[in-house]
């Protein structure tokens, strides 16, 4: 995209240590990077690269030990936790490997625990349309496949028409095949919506849907491209 | 409703398992408590309103014969409400069908209407009607005892006359809650019972026209019991009194209220204390029962919801679960309340029962259910709240572990894998074991001490039946009497040993302290009647000076080598200085020993005997009661059975039954800890467990590990729980100690081992429920998610 757009995100010199006891491990090394309105971006890394350290600072699940995250001009790495929790629950929608879906809760449910609390979210059986599981709304996690439990996960996360959608490895626990149907949705979700999705992974055949691919190695970008041409979630095979 | 509501409901439908569980524990402890305290507070209040509508008498005095004149200088003493004269004898009777001695004391009555002070309550038929003087009023207790009905007769040798009497009214009376023979510890209603006659019946057979022989009043407000007996002593003395005295000396009200503050102490500390240990389980297994739920904690937080919300969710949802129980136990316990008071109103003969139970019962039960589960929800919310959501989302990162104490020693080549887990669990989460072992040692506790009371009345019976008093039966005379009289009692039938004994009454004083009492004088080493150390041995009689029960030497603070003041109240009453020698051991009343003669020197009427102890031949038992009956010298026959049977009844039974209940629910409590513990374990490591299994462990080879875990905490709490028992045990007999009764803390190992096998009994039974659920342990499911 051009710099002309507007940028959602934007990151300097991003750095994170963990501390694992005797251990520190660096997962990131000082990123520097800015995402664009509605655009659709693929993470590639091996594991351990830092893409979801990436992703959980960009969505205020975690805080950088030093660099600085903007959100449309805002600092989040100055944020209280307070605040991070209202960016959280206004702007990010969440797409985790293993769904995280709430046991208890019919899928349903599930998307009603983001609209309750949303400012001016979709209705639940909306988000449940978009992702074509209307038909499955009174099934409970235990009830619904994997790849059904993802479509879920996905309309929770967009029910609150979030500004950006962090999605890490999707379609990671799921075979192929329903991998493909997870990322139609997420797809159709970005085009309709217009909602700026960062999508994980370490299958470089998915960076073929997206618009640009960032590749993370040892907490550092290695390589950015731009996809001239798109192709469909259908059109990928791995 | 909001999703997150429904997800709470959804949730603790799904704990519902264990959520019994824990609510059972809430139940047990609420109930106990609110059972106890209101047994207590309404057994108080119901005491106190009898008191009230029926006007027992504040003070009381018995004298000789006093002109019916003296009454109004009595009524206008300062500080004199209300006085009620009247006469009093003790009789023998006799009852058809019943061939023991019985006594019974008669009191009079007005022929219309009610007495103005000790009122009678009439259960059945009526009060006596003017000139009839043969109708006579019984104590309910007696009359139940000898199973006599309205228009039932029964014979009473008053003044020497044989009478025939005819029951017209059953009554209870706030002044005889007790009916105890005088000079007895306790009441015997086979044996001695209270009559009502007509005033003028009963004072024409004693010759009392126009006067009597015993006082109550009440006092005005405000006015001091002391002043006014000092008072109306003065104005008694002359005519044969033995001292004005106050309720608390009165034997039936001071029987009760001993009884009752007893039951008070063990109402209030000990279902407080099974309480505290049902909240502080509730804590544990909330703040685990949250831990579990980082992940779902996690992902709120990473939907947006604050940090407030989370907490409140989970705060609602211990709520939920705590006032449930607490309610619940309330309920129960309201109903198990009333239920046991109308135990005892049928026990202690109240006429009616005022059942209460007062907010603060149950606002403490509440607080403690409430605020325990609080308490553990947000130290455990918080703790899931302070990750950082992406950290909480993740799997919690494997627990540092580190080589055990044993294996650091180098005695790893003792230990297989499974055992070294359940060590090492153990040295890491070794807060938690802590918690766990006090919470079962603590269930011990109250076992040992429940039980603790039954070996307390057996020790007691034992040393006070056994080597103190041996004899058979007691005999008082009516008057003190010659030494020939014991020569008599030798002779008559199936007496095998006939022992003497010199008593009179006293006040004994120390300074301002003083106690009214009898000293008895036995022969120098008696055979019968021994006075034993504190070493349970059998004292010598020494030829001068007293020999105090160690209570009474406290409560006149005098020590051995000091002196008291003994004034003496039999016949001319004067004062003199008698030294201590020695202490006596002795649990149940006080007493004051010195030796026959010494006695008999310091009541100044000459060799004297006032009664006798007596060992006989059980074949002859019969024919000695008849002989002994129809001697009108002898006043009273008092079985040594009889007065166990009697202390047994009213000291005993009303604690035993109350360290039962306790007991019982120290039971239950014991599993709620042991299994709701291991229950938690199981969720908590489920995933591992179940790996195990994948790796080919056996079913049992996982049970050894969570259960051997558990065993191991429960062998250790058990003996903490002995130590914690023994101490909750000599708190319970300091604190229930009284003038009358003392208790030594004598632990049995029968005891220890009970209390062990139960709590045992309560860890084997979680571990089979536990057992169930680790055999239908889901492999696949376990391991599919995550990683």
């Amino acid at each position: 995209m051009t710099d002309g757009s507007e940028a959602v995100f934007e990151t300097r010199g991003l750095t994170k240590i963990y501390d694992m006891g005797e251990v520190q491990v660096h997962a990131l090394r000082g990123i520097d990077l800015k995402l664009y309105r509605s655009e659709l971006v693929v993470l590639l890394g091996a594991s351990g690269s830092g893409k979801s350290t990436l992703v959980n600072i960009l969505g205020g699940l975690d805080t950088a030990t030093a660099g600085h995250v903007f959100y449309r001009g805002t600092d989040l790495t100055r944020a209280a936790d307070r605040e991070l929790t209202e960016y959280r629950r206004n702007y990010v929608g969440f797409v985790f490997q293993f769904y995280n879906l709430i046991p208890s809760l019919t899928a349903l449910e599930n998307v009603a625990i983001v609209t309750d609390i949303a400012k001016s979210p979709m209705k639940p059986m909306e988000a449940l349309e978009l992702v074509q599981l209307a038909d499955r709304a009174d099934h409970f996690p235990s009830q619904l496949s994997g790849g059904q439990q993802q479509r879920v996960a996905i309309a929770r996360a967009i029910a609150k028409r979030p500004a950006v959608l962090l999605c890490d490895e999707p379609t990671g626990a799921l075979d192929s095949k329903t991998g493909v149907v997870v990322l139609e949705a997420l797809e159709r979700v970005n085009r309709e919506l217009g909602t700026t999705t960062v999508i994980i992974t370490h299958n470089v055949v998915q960076g073929e849907m997206a618009e640009r691919v960032i590749h993370l190695k040892d907490g550092q970008i290695t390589e950015t491209h731009h996809n001239e041409h798109k192709k469909k979630p259908g059109e990928l095979t791995w | 409703m909001k999703a997150i509501d429904t997800k709470m409901v959804r949730d603790l439908k799904h704990m519902r398992g264990q959520i019994i569980a824990i609510a059972f524990v809430i139940v047990a402890g609420v109930s106990v408590y609110v059972t106890m305290a209101s047994v207590s507070d309404t057994l108080q209040t119901t005491l106190q309103s009898y008191y009230a509508d029926y006007r027992f008498a504040d003070g009381f005095a018995s004298l000789r014969r006093a002109p019916q004149g003296l009454a109004e200088r009595l009524q206008e003493v300062p500080g004199v409400n209300q006085v009620q004269t009247r006469v009093s004898a003790v009789v023998n009777l006799e009852i058809a069908g019943f061939d023991q001695p019985v006594s019974g004391q008669i009191v009079s009555i007005p022929e219309a209407g009610q007495p103005v002070l000790n009122r009678l309550f009439i259960r059945e038929g009526r009060l006596v009607r003017h000139g009839r003087e043969d109708e006579v009023v019984l104590n309910e207790v007696f009359a139940e005892t000898h199973g006599l009905r309205l228009g039932d007769t029964l014979t009473a040798i008053i003044s020497g006359r044989r009478r025939t009497l005819t029951v017209v009214g059953i009554a209870l009376s706030p002044e005889f809650l007790y009916q105890v023979q005088p000079g007895m510890l306790f009441p015997d209603p086979e044996r001695f019972g209270v009559l009502w006659m007509g005033h003028s019946a009963l004072a024409a057979a004693y010759g009392m026209q126009g006067a009597f022989n015993d006082v109550s009043f009440t006092l005005a407000p405000g006015a001091r019991l002391q002043a006014v007996i000092e008072r109306l002593d003065l104005l008694l003395a002359p005519y044969g009194s033995q001292g004005a005295y106050g309720r608390q000396d009165q034997i039936s009200h001071n029987l009760i209220s001993e009884e009752l503050n007893q039951l008070e102490i063990m109402a209030f500390m000990l279902p407080l204390i099974v309480l505290a240990v049902a909240a502080f389980l509730l804590n544990i297994v909330v703040r685990r029962q949250i831990s579990l739920q980082r992940e779902q904690i996690a992902v709120l937080k990473a939907f947006g919801y604050r940090d407030l919300a989370v907490a409140l969710h989970y705060v609602k949802m211990v709520l939920v679960i705590a006032l449930a129980g607490a309610a619940l136990g309330t309920g129960l316990g309201v109903w198990m309340g009333r239920a046991m008071a109308e135990l005892y109103l049928e026990f202690f003969h109240f006429p009616f029962l005022v059942y209460r139970l007062d907010w603060p019962v149950v606002l403490t039960a509440a607080a403690l259910t409430g605020g325990a589960s609080l308490t553990g929800a947000v130290l455990a919310a918080q703790r899931a709240l302070r990750l950082p959501p992406a950290e909480a989302m993740r799997p919690a990162p494997p627990a540092t572990y580190r080589p055990t104490i044993f294996e650091r020693l180098g005695l790893q080549r003792l230990l297989d894998q499974p055992t070294r887990i359940i060590l090492r669990n153990l040295e890491r989460q070794w807060i938690k074991a802590s918690l766990t072992v006090v919470g079962i040692a603590s269930a011990c506790a109250i076992l040992v001490m429940g039980l603790f009371w039954g070996d307390v009345f057996e020790h007691i019976i034992q040393v006070q039946y056994g080597l103190a008093q041996r004899q058979d039966y007691t005999v008082t005379f009516a008057e003190p009497t010659s030494l020939s009289a014991i020569h008599e009692l030798r002779s008559l039938p199936g007496v095998l040993y006939a022992e003497p004994l010199r008593s009179f009454p006293v006040r004994l004083k120390n300074g301002h302290r003083s106690y009214h009492t009898v000293i008895e004088g036995f022969p120098p080493d008696p055979y019968l009647r021994r006075v034993i150390d504190a070493d349970l041995q059998p004292l010598s009689i020494p030829a001068e000076g007293l020999l105090l029960t160690q209570n009474l030497a406290d409560i006149l603070e005098v020590r051995p080598g000091e002196q008291l003041t003994v004034e003496v109240m039999e016949g001319r009453r004067y004062e003199r200085r008698v030294p201590i020698v020695g202490l006596a051991e002795q649990f149940l009343g006080v007493g004051a020993y010195m030796s026959m003669e010494a006695a008999n020197r310091l009541a100044g009427q000459g060799a004297a005997v006032s009664g006798a102890f007596l060992l006989i031949d059980e074949r002859h038992e019969a024919e000695l009661m008849r002989a002994l009956q129809n001697r009108p010298a002898v006043a009273s026959i008092v079985s040594r059975d009889r007065a166990i049977a009697a202390y047994m009844d009213t000291a005993a039974e009303t604690l035993l039954v109350f360290t039962f209940i306790l007991s019982l629910f120290a039971g239950v409590v014991a599993l709620g800890v042991v299994y709701n513990s291991v229950r938690i374990s199981l969720s908590e490591r489920d995933r591992e467990l179940a790996s195990m299994r994948v790796l080919g462990f056996t079913r049992g080879e996982i049970a050894y590990i969570l259960l051997g875990e558990m065993a191991v905490l429960v062998l250790v709490a058990i003996p903490l729980g002995f130590g914690m028992g023994a101490v909750l045990s000599a708190v319970s007999a300091e604190s229930l100690q009284t003038e009358m009764f003392h208790f030594p803390v004598i632990l049995r190992g029968g005891t220890f081992a009970l209390a062990a096998t139960v709590v045992l009994i309560a860890a084997l039974l979680s571990a089979l429920l536990v057992r169930r659920r680790l055999n239908r342990l889901d492999l696949v499911g376990v391991l599919k998610t995550r990683e």
